[in-house]
This record gives C-alpha cells, structure tokens and sequence, in this order.
C-alpha cells in the first residue's frame, strides 16, 4: 500500500512537476480553443453536405465521412506529420494535429448534425418556407436550433472525446499535458506525474461528462 | 378441489374494501369499495383524475394501496404471503396504450407468460396463442409485430395477450381512449363478446352509450370517493347525486 | 508548369507511397500487424460490451451503493483520456511489482473504456423503455427478473445497437496507441518498416488496412441506423 502510495500518489513529485504540467494544460487548452470552435462549424458544413440533395455532393461527402470514420485519428495524425515530409511537405506539429484532428473530428461532428436534422419534422421546414423564409434563413432560425437541441448530449460527448484526442498530439512531441507528464515521470522515476495528469482531465471533463449524463436521461 | 363443497361460495369475486392510496401529498383514493360478483361487467366512470386508473392497478397490486383489504376469489391481496405473481396470473389487465412488446411478434406477446410463467411448452402455447386470436378476430395476425398493426388491432391482441392466461378477471383502463373513433367499435364487439362468454370484467371508460347497453353495474368515482353506483339503468337515468347529475351532463354536452 | 515537371512530381509521389517495392518487401510483416488489431479488436469488444452489459443489468437491479460505484468507474473511464489510462497501467505497474505485456495493457486499457460507454448506452436504453412495458409485464405474472430478462433487456439492446456500434468502432481505433507502448499491431510495424525503408509506402499500407478492418463496420452502422425497428421496413 505504501509502495503504491510512494508510486502514484507522491506528493513531494506532484508539487515538483506541477509548474511543468501547468505549461502542458496551457498547450492542450490552446489545442482545444480552436479545434473545438472549428470543429463545430465544419461539422455543419459537412453536414450540408451529406444531406444535400445533389447526389454530386451527397455521395462523396458521406463516403469521405465514412472513409474518416474508419481511419484511426493517430494514424492520420502520423501520417500527416511524417508521411508528407517524404514529398517535401514538412509541416509544423502543431498544424499537423490541427489537420488530422480536424478532418476526423468534423466528420464525427457532421454525424451527429446529421442525425439531429433527421429528428426534426418535416414540416418545421415546410412551415418555415410556407412564410417566405429562405433555406438559408430556414436553416439558421428553424431547423437548425431544433437540431442541435435534439443532439446536444451527443455534441458535448464529442467535444469531450476530441478534448481526449488532443493527448495523441504526445505521440508526436507537441508538449500538451500528458507528453508533458509521461516526461516528468521518466525524469522522476515515478508516475506521479501521470496520475497528477489524469486528475486534471477528471477535473476538466467529469462535470461535463456528469452534465452529458443528465442530459441523455432526462430524454 | 376437495374443500370447495365446505367452503362457501363467495358472493364477489373481487372485494376491495377501503382502499386508500396517496402519491405524495395528493390522495388519489379515500377509502373506496369495489365489489365485482362472478361474471358481471362493472363499469367505472367519473372524470380524469377522479382515480379510477389507481384503483384498478391496486386491484393487482401494480400499485401499492396505502391500505384497505383486497380479497380476489378467496385470496387476500395484501397479505405478505401472497404469491402476487402467481395472483397476478388471475387477473388480466389490458392498458390504454396498449403495451404491446414491440420486439416480439404478435404470438410471441402472447405466449410469453404462457410460457415463463404458466410454465406451457411452445407448442402448447401457440396453440392457445391461435385460440385467442380467433376469439378476437385477427387469426392472420400471429406472425405481424406491433408497429404492423393498427390501434384496433393493437388493442384487440392487447386483450388476447391477458385473455390466454385464462383469468378469473379481466381489468381493463381506458381500452378505447387512444383509438380513432372509426377503430373503437372493433374493439368493444370482443369486450361484448366476452361479457357474452360470462367473463368478469371491470372497465374505467368514458364509453357511455356502451356502458348503458352493456354494463351489470356502473360505479361512479369522484374525488377519490364512489359517489354512486347501481345498474346502467338507475346510473343514467335515475342519478341521485348531483355529483353524478353533473358529470352526466356534461359527457353529453 | 511544363508536363515533364507534372509528371515527375505525380512519379515521386507515387515512389513515396505507393512503393510497390517496398509494399511487398514489408507487406507481409505488417499483414501480421493487423492480424493482431483484428484479434485485439474482437478481444476489446467482446469484454467491453459484455462488461457494460453487465454492470447495465446490475444497476437495474441493484441497490444504492452498488450503483453508486458503478456510476463513479462509468464516470471516470468516461472522461480520462485512453492513452492516460494506457501510460499509467504500462508505465506505472511495473514499479508496484505488477508487470503485464503491453497487448493486455491495451486491451485492459480499452475494455475499460468500452465497458463504461457501453453501460451509459444500456443503461440509457433501460430507462427509455416506456413504463407500460413494466406494468403490462408484471400485470401477467412475470416476475421482476423475468421482466427485465424477456422485455425490458431486449428492448434495450436493440435501442442500444446503433449507438454502441459507432462507439464500439471509435474505442477500438484507438489500438493504434498501442504502438506507444510497443504492440507489434498495424501502426507500430508501419512506423518501422518506415523508418527502416525511409519511405512512406509502409504507412499508406498501415492506413488502408486500418480502414480495410473498419470499413465495412462504419458501413454497417450506418444501415444499422437506417433500419432499426420493429416490423416496419
């Protein structure tokens, strides 16, 4: 018990790597800041195009999605950051997450749009165009609230997971949280560190996860 | 049974006495008697809220009365040592929104107590499973699933599902209130064809003109309280509270 | 831009990744990888869904401080990041005197996660049954637990299919972080072979078999979607 105490919960080694881990919240919220904003608008954009109703830019959209879908966030991001080099495309770390991260998460986001525009009926969109709104106007001001509404548990759920996705940018260097913990513990010889780590995505995420909970109840 | 000769035969097959039931602070039933005799169809009407639903649904125990005694054939209800599963096999219950399974197909609605419950093979169990069906008049329905079917028809296997069970009563709460009115008719010909058949049954409904045709008895629910009851006859035409008099008055416009 | 630059640009990009050389010389090496991934993927899901399943069951029926719990490990493995999870498990044990393998880090890691996902999406179709499901139930003698077992459960399952699909499918994409610790899976192999051959086929090989694997479950969960209901087509 003590060993496991010494190992994982040393607070000697947490109140020493807490300033570097702080450096490492900061980097993974920066991530956060803008692939959450932009992965919730080009999540619309896709989803106007997997229910467009030109089969031209329905068809490839959902086989993109699809394709997306299947291919592992972390092999994208690795093959973004050292696949493009080999034809002269060297690309910073930090934009190479931005892209993989991106791709994968607006198709996830464009999904659960998706669904949410399926679950509003018809004839909200018929009401709306009856009065001499226009698709775009009918979009922003009818459907689209309904929508998102309706999906609103399954957003949040994605947000939490692309939250999550921002510690494989560890795997290629780029010092967020948890690169920044896995190396304080390889300099302390202990796992502190990580488990200091875990406790502040607990305390980032568990209130929203909690929240999400809830949500998806009370429906 | 060896002791029915010594037994004496009980006047009602169901006997509730006093029931009481809260939700909260509200008192949905203020000590209320229901007493069904073999064979009859009692009717209970009165307004939404007047706790007609709860008083059915204590009747086997889906609620829990707050107190009162419930005897069914001999069995007291409210006993701890009551097998209420095995009581609960004696008394159908057919719902307002029907409570089909929609996973399972229309003869599999049917079968399943038969079969966990009553402990009948599956063959057995089908067999009485097309039995039922003819009774209620859709003998091709066995292999449909709910969603296949319309309200009516929902309801009518809705009726064949407790009906298998061969129940000494069949409660029924509000059978015809989620139906188009086209589809009602379809469904209070099998209640009529089981009255026929000398079941016991216990109706809350707002089917009035039904009501008068067929019902033994009418037992009129206000409040938590049986204001009046008596047969059709006397209930409708002859009502002596004014309660009643109003309620009457205004299902009728 | 003349055609002869055009051309020797489309050359290099083709010789960069689609290397038929250098396809056949690592191909079989990394085949194996994703004979592991398969593997480990049926592996994840089969104790993930079965251990959500079960904790689904056990919160329906149990008490006050067995849920209590359940909902505090669902809670957690809900919001810790797996690479997290996957590090502490490989990185920590070890110092305690637990060693495991990598691959049963990643799959523990992963089961985990599933089976937390998978007891939100039970237990969320548990509740979404209409209580008249209950009532008629019980109404013809069905015991609690025949109730749960006959009616309610199955229900469930099929309002869960499709959501549990799609995450069942995103959990088990992350047995690409196993080449973090060293699992010989399709990632890892690529990322060798790669730096052995200095070319980036190996890799577009790594991701084509990858979306090889879990196409045809996208595609699937997507008809899923489509087509989940009762009797009506």
């Amino acid at each position: 018990m003590e060993q496991f105490g010494q190992e994982f919960l040393n607070l000697d080694v947490m109140a020493k790597v807490a300033p570097f881990l702080l450096q490492g919240l900061l980097q993974t919220l920066l991530l956060c800041s803008f692939l959450i904003p932009i992965g919730l608008v080009s999540g619309i954009l896709v989803m106007l195009l997997t229910t467009s109703p030109y089969r031209l830019l329905r068809w490839p959209a959902i086989a993109a999605v699809d394709f997306f879908r299947a291919f592992p966030p972390l092999v994208l991001l690795v093959f973004v950051y050292a696949g493009l080099p080999f034809i002269g495309l060297r690309v910073p770390a930090l934009v190479a997450v931005a892209v993989a991260f991106l791709i994968n998460s607006a198709s996830y986001y464009g999904e659960i749009y998706r669904a949410g525009m399926v679950s509003v009926p018809k004839g909200q969109r018929e009401a709306a165009r009856s009065t001499g709104l226009s698709a775009t106007q009918t979009l922003l001001y009818v459907t689209l609230p309904q929508a998102i509404r309706n999906v609103l548990p399954d957003l949040l759920s994605n947000t939490v997971e692309l939250v999550k996705l921002t510690t494989l940018a560890s795997v290629i260097s780029v010092p967020e949280l948890l690169h920044s913990a896995n190396l304080a513990r390889s300099l302390t010889y202990n796992s502190s560190p990580l488990i200091l780590a875990a406790i502040i995505y607990l305390l980032l995420l568990l209130p929203i996860v909690r929240l999400i909970a809830r949500l998806e109840h009370r429906l | 049974m060896s002791s029915a000769a010594a037994a004496p035969v009980p006047r009602y097959l169901l006997e509730a006495r006093g029931v009481r039931k809260s939700f909260g602070t509200t008192e949905v039933l203020k000590s209320v008697d229901l007493l069904v005799e073999p064979g009859k169809l009692v009717f209970l009407i009165g307004p939404s809220g007047s706790g007609k639903s709860t008083l059915l649904r204590c009747c086997n125990r889906l609620e829990e009365p707050d107190g009162g005694s419930i005897i069914m054939d001999n069995v007291d209800l409210l006993s701890p040592r009551t097998d209420i599963n095995a009581a609960r096999r004696q008394i159908g219950m057919v719902f307002q929104s029907f409570n089909l399974y929609p996973h399972l197909t229309v003869q599999k609605n049917i079968t399943l107590a038969l079969r966990k419950v009553v402990g009948m093979s599956t063959a057995d169990a089908n067999a009485r499973a097309a039995e039922m069906l003819a009774l209620v008049g859709l003998p091709d329905k066995a292999a449909s699933y709910p969603a296949q079917l319309s309200g009516g028809q929902q309801q009518r296997i809705g009726i064949a599902r407790s009906l298998a069970l061969n129940p000494k009563i069949i409660l029924m709460d509000e059978p015809t209130s989620a139906l188009d009115p086209e589809l009602v008719g379809s469904v209070l010909a099998v209640v009529k064809d089981l009255r026929d058949r000398g079941i016991t049954m216990v109706i809350a409904s707002h089917e009035m003109n039904f009501a008068r045709e067929a019902a033994d008895k009418v037992v009129f629910l206000d409040g938590g309280l049986v204001i009046e009851h008596g047969s059709a006859e006397n209930i409708f035409l002859r009502p002596q509270e004014e309660r009643t008099r109003r309620f009457l008055a205004q299902i009728r416009h | 831009m003349t055609a002869a630059d055009a051309m020797s640009n489309w050359d290099r990009f083709v010789f960069t990744f689609f290397n038929a050389d250098i396809a056949m010389k690592y191909g079989w090496e990394i085949l194996q990888g994703a004979g592991i991934t398969i593997l480990a993927g049926l592996a994840v899901v089969i104790t993930g869904i079965s251990a959500g399943f079960g904790l689904a069951a056990l919160r329906a029926i149990g008490g006050k401080p067995v849920n209590f719990f359940i909902i505090v490990f669902v809670d957690i493995f809900r919001s810790l990041p797996p690479l997290a999870i996957i590090l502490v498990l490989f990185f920590g044990f070890p110092n305690i005197g637990i060693v495991l393998p990598s691959l049963i880090v990643l799959w523990m890691s992963l089961s985990a996660v599933l089976a937390a996902f998978a007891e939100e999406i039970f237990w969320a179709g548990i509740t979404s049954v209409p209580k008249g499901q209950w009532l008629a139930a019980r109404s013809t003698g069905l015991t609690f637990a025949q109730t749960l077992r006959y009616v309610i459960l199955p229900q469930a399952v099929r309002l869960g299919i499709p959501p549990l699909t799609n995450r069942a499918i995103s959990i088990t994409k992350n047995l690409a972080l196993g080449s973090a610790i060293g699992v010989n899976e399709i990632l890892g192999r690529a990322n060798s072979a790669l730096s052995m051959s200095a070319n980036a086929t190996p890799l577009t090989m790594g991701a084509l078999l990858y979306v090889l694997v879990f196409i045809p479950l996208v595609i699937a969960s997507r008809t899923l979607e489509r087509n989940y209901r009762w009797g009506e087509h």
